[in-house]
């Protein structure tokens, strides 16, 4: 039988690990997605009024 | 970009509130496991984030053939975001199943068939990733990473009966028969219950992340678009 203490430990240590790696996913997919919507604005920006490409420079 | 479709916003929720009902019958549903206590417990997450992980790079490997079918790139979108959350789930399963192993086998890892399979399974996965971004030509790429999740795929059916086909330490969840496993249990009621509430909810949250991946596939498209009509 595993004890007690040590039972909890590994409980604790495997479910935040699982939790870490889903949130650290969760994040990247969050900013990948900002930065393509920055990405996205800026390049209208530039289509719309080609001037503003030296504001980007 | 279209602003976020309602099924989605809905999808999200039920996705968040299944998540916590999933912890609510891990802790406080299914009942303590006699020998390995509460080391147990990883086991339903542990088992759920595999199955999602395996599922998603069939379906990977389905998006493949769709794409060498019909040459449509909205496919290879597809597969590259089944591939990219399975690899991550099936990362978790990977370190949840080494923190498990710790204290009921002794040892962090071990060169176990089922072990060693799921490591190659990951590692096919994690070359695909990195391969594809070594390829420029769009069409190219495409046929290749078609090509590569369905050679790849082979590897899934391999991991999940690689317990059946050698001894293994690995305990068999469903059927049972291993005799040199070690970490076996007997599964009550309560215990499959919350088993299979776990697949349910992860498959809704894999369902979501996909849709969330494939939106974000279609952006970064389309930001691709923008930029060569901002260059001309």
């Amino acid at each position: 039988m595993i004890p007690f203490a040590t039972s909890i430990k590994f409980m604790i240590g495997g479910y935040s690990a699982i939790f870490l790696m889903l949130a650290v996913y969760l994040v990247t997919l969050v900013l990948r997605w900002r930065r393509m919507k920055r990405d996205m604005q800026m390049l209208e920006n530039i289509k719309n009024d080609p001037g503003e490409a030296n504001k980007y420079q | 970009m279209s602003s976020q479709p309602k099924a989605l916003t809905f999808l999200t929720i039920l996705s968040a509130v299944l998540f916590l009902g999933a912890l609510w019958m891990v802790f406080l549903f299914a009942p303590l496991e006699a020998v390995m206590n509460y080391v147990q417990k990883i086991f339903y997450f542990h088992i759920a984030n595999a199955w999602v992980g395996m599922l998603g790079f069939l379906a990977a490997a389905v998006a493949g053939i769709l794409y060498l079918v019909k040459k449509d790139l909205k496919w290879d979108l597809v597969e590259l975001a089944a591939v990219e959350i399975s690899v991550v789930f099936f990362s978790i399963t990977i370190v949840s199943g080494s923190i498990w192993a710790r204290p009921t086998w002794g040892t962090w890892w071990t060169w176990d068939p089922r072990l060693t399979t799921a490591a190659i399974l990951e590692m096919i996965y994690l070359a695909y990733l990195l391969l594809r971004q070594g390829i420029e030509d769009p069409e190219r790429r495409a046929r290749f990473s078609a090509v590569y999740t369905l050679i790849g795929s082979l590897s899934v059916p391999l991991t999940f009966f690689s317990i059946i086909l050698w001894q293994t330490i690995h305990p068999e969840i469903i059927g049972g028969g291993n005799s040199g496993s070690v970490g076996s249990f007997g599964m009550t009621t309560p215990m499959l219950l919350t088993m299979f509430y776990c697949l349910f909810t992860f498959s809704f949250v894999f369902v979501t992340l996909f849709w969330y991946r494939i939106r974000l596939g279609r952006l970064s498209e389309q930001v691709e678009i923008l930029k060569l009509k901002v260059m001309e």
